[in-house]
């Protein structure tokens, strides 16, 4: 591993203000991405995971904005030199090449994803064309190559389909070549197997992983299911209401979870050996509103384990409670005592 | 929101409690309890008013009804009195004060006649005025059961006329022809709009309900009245009408036929919502528990779409009118002594006259400005009725 | 496709048949026949004609026989290309609308094109930058577009024209080409008459479009590909030209089939108004005349052209909307 992150996201706030006030959707979130590694960005909807992936792309729609932070992009040439692409104009050639070139994204619907009366092709190949000076020849060839390589039969004859004559697998793996077309080095993955079934779904989940270890990418995999994260990942952050709560290696996060956001989250998934009659356990009350964040730790007023007068007081700052394992908890600011708490 | 740690007890917020229960919170839900009780309407009413142009145009529209129910009050002279030596009076304007201090009158006017063309030319007298008198009296009208003659404004001295919109070929008042017309025309486009609206909820509620071999002829219909162009058979269907009929029977026959061409845009509408709602668990609901097909419809199904309907009939009324207002124009609709926007610019049909007297046009004006009324009107309960809007 | 295509041509004689029926009907409808009307107009100019000369030419004319023999008789003719003979003008009635046709058409056409024109790049401006100056500007240019009915329109042109300039803008052609036969000359001339018309009916038409256009790209511009797009790395303006735009304009397309028909109809007034000498007036004379066979023959021939016009529209959906063509 590299010893320095592809990307490195510090104390990004993104906030939407609208009429009846504003909405601090991603209130300093940070974390780094490696190259050639998987980081699930994980947490229930609205935690800001996927305001967290726009921001990266700098794609967040009006009345979103970027008010604080970086996201620093390693330098292709020069592995010691960052662009922060907070500073970069939002539509300039700069984002644009970047986009798309070097990360690229896999949007959430595939159905919706693509334009209904434009051919697979020709979104593919506008993909090609906006990064590489080729002729519309060789963007074909590019083209039909990557739907072989994610595995899609007859690429000539899917070429001039359009989206909505495939089925839904299909049609994500047309997605997911749109996304590798450009060999990108990092891969935004926003919830990609939600719409598709399971069967589906593992499919596709397995030619994410062979492209992954292919060509080296790092990919960000955003989603809300604990178990994709536990079969794709090595790093995973757990986002609550715009803010990380916990950081750290996979293992570390599914055997030696500290912060007790993540316990409450992995105590509710139903185990198929545990068969006790004891109800599924799950986290009490709701997540409040947005125009309505609770001070201090976002999650103390649904936290069992809350400190009165400090947890709602300031926000927890980062703590390390294990090699690269980051949590944002009072419960572990004097690190002795929690131990043996722990 | 950073208050809201000041005014919690902190026993409240013992690590234990299920349910949160901060002040901010109950607040919170009280108001959204106001909403979440609130009758359809009142939730149309409230996004309604927040479009200040439609609220405008709603309170432009009570005047516009007051003067459809009591022309003759807002008029102060009989719609056909004549006078052939005053014809073509411009616009004599009115002021609401003499010499600083607050007094109703108008311009007076004198007429000279040009010696070389003998054509009568009106100029201002700069000296004379022509005094007004609020709530003045002149003919005679009946209000409700009982006779008066008090009208809006009227000249003070009896017997003398004032053109407050200038006077027309034969020496009429526009400004009172105004108000006769503006009865007539927009009657006729309520009225046709009423009965469109009429059809089109029948024709498409049984189209969209039923479905089937019924839908079918009921679409083709549609499809086949939408591919006429209007108003050659709406000409056609004028020009059909027996002569000898009286204004009454005319007016009427012409809203008829407004109608019958009208109900095909909400018809397709409504089958539309129809066939959508039709899908409904609501629906399935009231049919499991055992609603009559007339109650479904009517209690479950009407309801849900009826704000729309409202809006789309009030966008539609433009159209009736403006409709109307071409074929008397063109000498095909509503024919005097019938007075109506379209027979009132009839007056003004040649380039020189309307040269000579711009004055002729106004009833056109009037006319936009009941168009955009409608049409304000209109948008704006369209996108009240619409609940996924913000 | 094909099946499509075949299915939408087919109905056209059938839609014929109805119109050919309601059309009869109404140009029956009124009491009284041509005759009544030709012998009223006689005894206004002094001479008459009795009773049995009447008679003498309603048999000569066919108009003496029950309602479904004249029906069938004149549905016969047609079939034939044969149209009648225009009691009004002594002419035959084919050759009265074909001298006229073009003119119609070409106004039509002309104010159809131009209001696309002013229509999508104003919509497309309004929904890029929805709650500028110029998107308001647009709105209430709209507002009033919509409700300036399109005689009044006319009427108030032809007004500031004649005022401001001294222009008479009535008429089709320049009194030397009036009587002329067609030619180029001719044909220039008549687009130089046409121009003012055709504005007075586009204007109309392109307010509605606009705002269609305006709702429908908004709309569009929300859509989950927009994202997809910006994250391809496509500026905002290609993006929003290639996908939404053209997203935007399928249902626009869709509108051209109930478009047409009010063209027809608006050019019909303005026609009138502008005394433009397209068959709109023509109708109009021989409505008020009761020359039956003119009128009914004038209004199937504006059905026809609306039903053309409504196929064409479908045909143009299909053409760019690739889920309509495939399915």
């Amino acid at each position: 591993m590299d010893k320095k992150p592809v990307l490195s996201v510090r104390d990004l706030k993104a906030y939407f203000s609208l009429d009846e006030g504003i909405v601090k959707s991603v209130d300093g979130v940070s974390f780094d991405a490696w190259k050639g590694q998987v980081v699930g960005v994980v947490g229930e909807s609205g935690c800001g995971k996927s305001v967290t992936m726009k921001s990266v792309l700098r794609i967040l729609e009006k009345p979103g904005k970027i008010v604080g932070g970086e996201i620093l992009l390693q330098k292709e040439d020069n592995p010691n030199e960052y662009i922060d692409l907070v500073k970069l104009p939002e539509n300039g050639p700069e984002i644009r090449d970047i986009r798309g070139g070097r990360i690229a994204l896999i949007p959430q619907e595939p159905m919706a994803a693509f334009s209904p009366v434009h051919t697979i092709g020709d979104q593919i190949t506008e993909a090609i064309r906006l990064h590489r000076p080729v002729s519309k020849r060789e963007a074909y060839k590019i083209c039909i190559d990557t739907l072989h390589a994610v595995g899609m039969s007859m690429p000539e004859k899917r070429f001039n389909s359009y989206s909505w004559q495939l089925s839904g697998g299909l049609r994500q793996r047309a997605i997911i070549a749109m996304a590798i077309v450009s060999n990108p080095s990092i891969l935004i993955a926003d919830e990609p197997t939600t719409a598709i079934d399971v069967t589906t779904q593992a499919q596709i989940l397995k030619l994410l992983k062979k492209l992954q270890q292919e060509r080296d990418m790092t990919i960000l995999f955003i989603t809300h299911d604990l178990g994709v994260i536990a079969q794709m990942t090595q790093y995973v952050v757990v986002m609550y209401l715009g803010r990380v709560m916990e950081k750290g290696p996979v293992d570390d996060i599914f055997h030696n979870p500290k912060h007790p956001y993540t316990r409450a989250l992995l105590d509710s998934i139903p185990s198929a050996q545990k068969t006790t009659k004891v109800k599924l356990p799950t986290i009490a009350g709701s997540i409040p509103h947005p125009f309505n964040k609770p001070s201090g730790c976002p999650f103390h007023p649904r936290c069992t384990k809350m400190i009165p007068n400090v947890c709602n007081i300031d926000p927890p700052a980062e703590t390390v409670v294990g090699e690269d394992h980051v949590a944002y908890c009072f419960l572990y600011q004097n690190t002795k005592e929690v131990k043996d708490a722990a | 929101m950073s208050e809201k740690n000041n005014s919690v007890p902190e026993e409240t917020k013992e690590p234990t409690a299920l349910v949160d229960l901060d002040l901010d919170e109950m607040i919170r839900s009280k108001s959204e309890e106001k909403v979440s009780v609130a009758s359809n309407w009142k939730l149309v009413w409230w996004r309604f008013r927040k479009n200040k142009l439609a609220v405008l145009s709603l309170i432009l529209l009570f005047f516009v009804l007051l003067i459809i129910m009591f022309p003759d009050f807002f008029a102060n002279q009989k719609s056909e009195e004549t006078n052939a030596r005053q014809a073509f009076v411009p616009i004599q304007k009115l002021h609401f004060f003499r010499d600083g201090k607050p007094d109703l009158w108008a311009d007076k006017m004198v007429g000279k006649r040009n010696p070389k063309t003998l054509a009568m030319e009106w100029v201002i007298d700069e000296e004379g005025y022509t005094d007004l008198k609020f709530l003045g009296k002149s003919f005679k009208w009946k209000f409700l059961f009982w006779e008066t003659n008090v009208h809006l404004i009227t000249s003070a001295n009896p017997g003398e006329r004032v053109f407050l919109l200038g006077s027309d070929r034969m020496g009429r008042d526009q400004y009172s022809r105004l108000m006769y017309a503006t009865r007539t025309s927009l009657t006729v486009g309520l009225v046709s709009v009423l009965l469109s609206v009429f059809l089109g909820v029948v024709l498409g509620g049984i189209s969209g309900y039923f479905g089937g071999a019924v839908d079918m002829v009921i679409q083709r219909l549609i499809e086949i009245l939408n591919s006429i162009p209007y108003v050659p058979i709406w000409m056609a269907m004028a020009a059909a009408l027996p002569r000898e009929w009286s204004a009454e029977q005319r007016f009427f026959a012409i809203t008829v036929i407004l109608s019958l061409l009208g109900w095909t845009t909400l018809g397709r509408e409504v089958r539309g919502k129809f066939m959508s709602i039709r899908e409904e668990d609501f629906v399935l609901a009231a049919e499991l528990i055992g609603c009559s097909k007339a109650r479904i419809i009517m209690k479950h199904m009407v309801p849900t779409f009826l704000s729309h309907i409202i809006a789309t009939g009030t966008l539609s009324i433009p159209a009736m009118i403006v409709n109307e207002t071409s074929l008397s124009f063109l000498g095909l609709g509503l024919r005097p002594p019938a007075i109506s926007y379209g027979v009132m610019l009839q007056e003004a049909q040649n380039v020189q006259t309307m040269a000579n007297a711009s004055w002729l046009m106004i009833p056109g004006l009037v006319l936009v400005i009941a168009v955009l009324m409608f049409n304000l009107i209109g948008d704006g309960l369209r996108d009240a009725a619409d609940p996924y809007s913000k | 496709m094909a099946s499509y295509i075949a299915k939408r041509i087919l109905v056209i004689p059938f839609l014929l048949f109805v119109f050919s029926i309601l059309i009869f009907v109404l140009i029956q409808a009124p009491p009284g026949d041509f005759m009544t009307t030709y012998s009223a107009i006689l005894a206004g100019s002094g001479s008459s004609l009795d009773a049995e000369q009447l008679d003498a030419m309603r048999v000569s004319y066919g108009l003496d026989q029950p309602l479904h023999i004249q029906y069938v008789r004149w549905i016969e003719k047609l079939l034939r290309g044969d149209m009648g003979l225009s009691l009004l003008y002594m002419l035959p009635n084919k050759q009265l609308i074909a001298e006229r046709l073009g003119p119609t058409v070409a106004l039509a056409l002309f104010s159809f094109i131009l209001s696309w024109l002013i229509a999508i790049p104003s919509g497309i401006y309004s929904a890029t930058h929805k709650n500028s100056f110029g998107d308001y500007f647009f709105m209430v240019l709209n507002y009033i577009g919509v409700a300036i009915p399109n005689f009044f329109l006319a009427l108030l042109l032809m007004w500031f024209f004649y005022v401001k300039f001294g222009w008479n803008l009535v008429g089709l052609f320049s009194p030397e080409f009036e009587a002329a036969p067609w030619s180029w000359a001719k044909f220039l001339d008549m687009l130089k008459h046409l121009w003012l018309p055709g504005i007075i009916l586009a204007l109309g038409g392109s307010a509605r479009l606009t705002r269609v256009m305006r709702a429908n790209l908004l709309d569009e511009m929300g859509k989950p590909y927009m994202v997809t797009g910006r994250a391809k790395g496509m500026s905002e303006w290609s993006l929003v030209m290639k996908y939404p735009v053209r997203l935007a304009i399928n249902p626009l397309v869709s509108t051209i089939g109930n478009y047409i028909p009010q063209l027809f109809s608006g050019s019909l007034i303005v026609a009138s108004v502008m005394n433009l000498q397209n068959i709109g007036p023509l109708l109009l004379q021989a409505l008020s005349m009761q020359d039956m066979y003119l009128s009914g023959s004038i209004l199937l021939v504006y059905c026809l052209l609306a039903i053309l016009g409504t196929i064409l529209s479908d045909l143009l959906l299909a053409w760019v909307d690739p889920r309509i063509r495939l399915e």
